[in-house]
Order: C-alpha cells, then structure tokens, then sequence
C-alpha cells in the first residue's frame, strides 16, 4: 500500500500587500509542501521570498487566505511549536554563550529544563560547538556564529524547519557540515524549506524548488524534471531565462 | 514560570555584562549625589558654621560705629576686617577682588550722629507722652535724612544669602538703636548714666530661639543636605535606568532575536515581565548603595551621615512603587521609540525635565506657582513627596500613603498605554 504524503504546510488564496502604495504583492498565491519535503524557494531580490517565509511562520498576517501547518492555523498559537525558523540575521543574543542562548530559546520554545540539557549536548557536539559552549557568541568567526544560529532553531526538535539563506557568509568547511546536518535531519523526517542565492546549494540540498518572482511562482517541481522541461543544463542557466538578467533592487 | 526564570536569568546575564549600562546605573548617580551633597553641605557650613569674610570702611570717627561694629561681632556671623576709612566706593569694590571677600560695608561719616539725632528725638516724644517734659522744650524739626550703610555684595550671591546677610546687618543696627534710646531715656530722666549691669540686663534677651524640625515621629533629626540629596538623587537614579532598559528594549526589537521570539509559542509579555523583575531589582539595589553610601561613607569624607526613616517597611514599599513607576516609564518609553537614538534621547532629556518639575533639581517651594499643576503630573514628584515623608517629616508608610497612591495610578496606566502600543504593534 502506498505511503500517503500529509501537507506540512498548506498556502491557499493567500493575498498580501505590505501598505496601499506597494501594489499587490501576493494575490490568491497557493503552495502546498509536504511533510518529509526539502523544498527550495529562490528567485531574485524582491521576488517576495522573504515575504514569503514571514507569512509562513507567522510574522505577518495575509490580508486575505490563509497559512496551515500540519492543518493547523499559523495563527493558532500551538502551531509555533510545529517549526522552527533559522533567520538569515544572526538571531541570538551575542553577549551570551551557546547553552545560554540554548537555555533561554529552548524555554520559550516550551522544553522543559530536562529536554533543553538533553539537547544542548547533542546540538553542541553534532554541530562542534563543544568547546566554545561557555564562551560569548560575539567572540565566534561568522561560521561558529551560524551554527549556533541553525542550534537554536532546531532545539525543540521541530517538524518544519525554515531556513533563510543559512550559509550565507561562511567557508566550505562550514557550509558542507550545516548542510550535511540539514540532510541528516530531513531523513529523521523534519521537512526542509530553504531560500539560498546559492543555487549549486540547492541542486544538492532541494528535491523540489520553486522558482518566484513579483509575489508569483513561476514554475515549481523537482529540478530534473525543470530542466528537462525548461531545456536547461542547470538551475543557474533555469533561473536567469525565467526572471531574465536585468539588475535589480 | 521556568520560561520567566530562565528570560529573568538571561536579563540578568545581559545586564551584568553590559559593563557601561553598570556604569551608568550605579557610579553615575554615586558620583552625582557625592558631588551634589558635598556641595550643598559647605554651602549649609558656610551660612551656619563658617564666618563669611567683611570688609568694614568706617567713615564715621564717633563711638556709635564703634559700637556698630561690636554689635556686628557679636552676631558670630562675619569675620570682619576693618579697612582704611579714605577708601571710595570704587577703591573698596576692587579691593573685594584682590582679597576674594564675597561681601563689604561703608559706615557713613554720619551714621552716630543720625542715631543720636533719632534717639534724642524718640526719648523726647516718649517723655512729653508721658508728661514728663515740657512740651515748649520739644524738638520739634523733623528727623534729617540719615545717609545710607553702603553694603556692596559679590554678584555671584544667592538672594536668600543676601537675605540673611542684610537681616543681619539690620539687626545690629537695631541692636545700637536701642541700646542707644534706653541710655537716652536712663540720662533724661535720671541726669545720670546708666550704669553698665543695667543696660547689660535691659538689653539682654531672655527669649531664645530653638529651632525643632516638624517630625511626625518626634524625633529631633536636623534635616541636613544629606537628608535632602539622598533620596532626591535615587529617585533621579531609578528614573535614568530608561538609558538602560528603554535602550534594551529597542535593541531587542531592532535585533534578529527579536524576530525568532515572535516564531515561538511564548508571549511577548514574558520578557517585559521579566525586564519588570529584573529592573526592580536594579532599582532597589541603586537604593540599598545609594543609601548605604549615605550611611556609612557620608561621615567618612565629612558628610552628615544619612538618618534612616524609622519604618523601614514604608521605606521598602515606597522603593518599590518609585522602582516600578521608573521602569514602567521605561518600558513604555522603549516600546514607542523607533530607535536607540530615540530611546535614549528623548528619554534622558524628558527625566531632566520631570527632575527639574518636580523638586529635585530645584526646591518645590522656589518654583513659581503656576508650575504647581505640571509638577504634580511629575511622577518624580510624588516619589520625592513619599521619601521626604518617611526621611525629612519622619513619618511612617500610612503619612506618606496620600502621595504613593498616585504612583499606583501612574504606573498603571503607563503600562496601560504599554499593552496599547503592544498591541498595536502585534507585539502581543
């Protein structure tokens, strides 16, 4: 008997504008991921990816339509325990130290003091942090920092992880692990949303993309099948016939 | 609770960390009520222990200046040089710079002969009132205009020291004038002198002065600058924690950690709770230095000690209620302000100017009444009242209870106005 695949999260006749000058920016959008999904989103700068994943995890509220998590309203305050959102600005306090941000974040995520040192351990020695778990964060390399960024987000084990853009800024070293880890989390069953500019990333790490542009999708499913459709030879050459090459802001 | 705890323990570690938050919250008001007290006390010596230096010009060669200037003496207020009596007013003025006297006085070349031409005249009158003189004798040409004691002061001078300082010079005047009738009227009707015990015992006062501050405990404390600058200063200390804690809160909403605590299942609120604690918790400790300062170092450096106020229960409630309506300002300061420029802008200028409204920066008596409605509105006015209620008046909670009960009502509705800006902001 086959497998049926739940949806993770449900986006249906979402409608989204920022304030009444700005033009719509989202009008009767639709996506659906499912659960045990990585799922890419990319597109140029203003394509609405950011927007996007706000609107996901709850930081802004559509004007119309609505977000659902495992079938749970995104307003719906239990729906905040169901995912876990790894900014692409360092989101942690720098004056204190890995277990201190650990501590304090694995709280307001609802652990118990039990859970939360149970899952320091692990998230310090999976991600290399062991050594430096006492020292400030404001004294890390860019790379150490994003670690403990990606710690943070995944502490109360979520079963949605959003990820914006978490490689950006660090060396080879780095973004191999983090994405070795993101992967080893995805075969646990934690479902993947990912926004990189990082496109040779995303061929490794996404086993569905959607590619956006002016708040709309303009094509979405695995890459091969993309390109193969597109009659491209990789997500680069996909990305830039699909939004064209102008600059922009 | 374990996410309060653990938010509590996170501002807490934040705090100790940010090394010239500390700075600001604890040595500054140190500094300002050690240099503030210090000042006021010698200038509290200098009108009450020291004398204040005078020059005197006598111009006048008869024995009444003479005695003007014993008169002057026995005050205990100056300590007088007498200068040369060829000085013009132009000579004596410069001669104050060059010898840093703050205060000088001419003695007229008439100043004898106008008192000896009014107490002959006044025993005359007074005699023929009493029958005893022959009315034909009477002089009757009125008195001359005497010439004015020339009393030339440093600009620099406060008015209320002026005051004091001209009350005094008045008094010996009045001390000769009288001196000079009774002997009049002794000579007059006696056709002898007065002999010296006489005069000793008629101008002798038998009323003395005691000064008693109105305590409610009866106690006998002497309110002195410490007394005064103590608790001022604190209350200014708790209030400027809105560097620190509006500054905190906006650094927090501006940072990436902000964005990740809106993504979990806890409450805003939680953390303004937690920020809540932990300042209270500042703010009381800002009183136990500030006043342990006061206690135990004051006498040290040669300060008034500070006398505690004998319901140290009333103390600590009044703490609590001046500590929550500072941080409740606080709060909603940082939840309004854009940025930390803001914050921290016009939150220092706006507590110097609350300062300065309600009594700290100047007494609540000088200020012109027209500003008795904006210094009520000052919630640092109503701490200040409670604090002077238990430390200066002596009295317990229930005396200062009247002025606490608007702080209660200060600090809910700021934090009322809070949850408003929350809200509006879909931070709660």
């Amino acid at each position: 008997m086959a497998e049926i695949i739940k949806p993770a999260i449900h986006i249906s006749n979402l409608s989204f504008q920022y304030n009444e000058n700005s033009g719509v920016y989202f009008n009767d959008f639709n996506l659906t991921i499912f659960e045990g999904e990585r799922f890419g989103l990319f597109g140029p700068n203003g394509a609405g990816k950011s927007t996007l994943m706000s609107l996901m995890t709850g930081l802004i509220k559509p004007q119309t339509g609505s977000v659902d998590l495992f079938n749970q309203h995104i307003t719906n305050k239990q729906s905040r325990t169901l995912f876990g959102y790894v900014p692409q600005d360092f989101s942690l306090y720098e004056e204190l130290s890995p277990i201190e941000n650990l501590t304090f974040f694995g709280a307001w995520a609802g652990l118990s003091k039990k859970e939360i040192q149970v899952r320091i351990h692990e998230l310090l020695e999976i991600l290399g942090l062991m050594d430096v778990k006492n020292k400030a964060v404001k004294t890390f390399s860019g790379g150490m920092k994003r670690r403990v960024n990606l710690a943070i987000g995944v502490i109360h084990k979520p079963k949605i992880l959003f990820l914006d853009e978490p490689t950006v800024g660090v060396d080879i070293q780095t973004r191999h692990a983090i994405i070795e880890y993101l992967k080893q989390l995805n075969e646990a069953g934690m479902t993947l949303v990912y926004t990189s500019h990082q496109l040779t990333e995303a061929e490794d790490l996404c086993n569905r993309i959607a590619l956006m542009d002016h708040g709309k999708i303009l094509t979405c499913g695995e890459i091969a099948t993309l390109l193969q459709t597109h009659n491209e030879e990789n997500l680069e050459s996909l990305f830039l016939h699909l939004t064209g090459k102008e600059y922009r802001n | 609770m374990f996410k309060l705890w653990t938010t509590i323990r996170k501002d807490t570690l934040l705090l100790l960390r940010d090394k010239v938050g500390l700075l600001l919250m604890f040595v500054m008001p140190i500094l300002l009520v050690l240099v503030i007290t210090t000042i006021q006390n010698s200038t509290f010596e200098l009108v009450n222990e020291n004398k204040i230096p005078l020059l005197v010009c006598n111009k006048d060669t008869a024995q009444t200046s003479t005695e003007f200037i014993d008169a002057l003496n026995q005050i205990g207020m100056f300590k007088m040089e007498l200068v040369s009596s060829d000085l013009s007013a132009n000579s004596l003025n410069t001669l104050m710079h060059d010898k840093d006297a703050l205060i000088a006085i001419i003695i007229p070349t008439t100043f004898s002969s106008s008192i000896q031409q009014k107490t002959t005249q006044v025993t005359t009158n007074a005699l023929q009132q009493f029958g005893l003189n022959d009315s034909t004798k009477v002089h009757k040409t009125p008195l001359e205009k005497s010439e004015s004691l020339l009393f030339f002061y440093n600009p620099v001078l406060q008015q209320s020291f002026l005051q004091s300082i001209n009350g005094a010079l008045t008094s010996a005047i009045q001390i000769i004038e009288g001196k000079k009738l009774v002997q009049q009227l002794y000579v007059t009707l006696n056709e002898k002198p007065m002999p010296q015990n006489l005069q000793m015992e008629i101008l002798q006062k038998n009323i003395s002065i005691e000064e008693i501050a109105a305590a409610k405990d009866g106690s006998k404390t002497i309110p002195n600058a410490t007394q005064h600058n103590v608790p001022a200063w604190t209350i200014f200390a708790m209030f400027f924690i809105v560097i620190s804690l509006g500054g905190s809160i906006v650094q927090e909403k501006r940072s990436g950690s902000f964005v990740r605590l809106k993504t979990l299942p806890t409450n805003y609120l939680v953390a303004l709770f937690s920020k809540q604690i932990t300042y209270l918790a500042v703010t009381l400790s800002q009183v136990v230095v500030i006043f342990s300062l006061g206690i135990w170092i004051f006498p040290f450096i040669g300060l008034p000690a500070l006398n505690m106020p004998s319901d140290l229960l009333g103390l600590f409630i009044v703490s609590v209620l001046c500590g929550g309506a500072a941080i409740s300002y606080a709060i909603c300061i940082g939840t309004f302000a854009q940025t930390q420029e803001q914050a921290n802008g016009f939150g220092a200028v706006s507590i110097v100017i609350l300062a300065a409204v309600s009594g700290i920066l100047v007494p609540s008596f000088a200020m012109p009444q027209s500003f008795a409605v904006v210094m009520k509105m000052s919630p640092l006015y109503w701490c200040l009242e409670s604090y002077y209620g238990l430390f200066l008046e002596r009295g317990n909670f229930w005396d200062v209870l009247e002025t606490t009960l608007p702080l209660v009502g200060f600090i809910i509705i700021i934090q009322g106005i809070t949850i408003i800006g929350l809200k509006k902001k879909n931070l709660i």
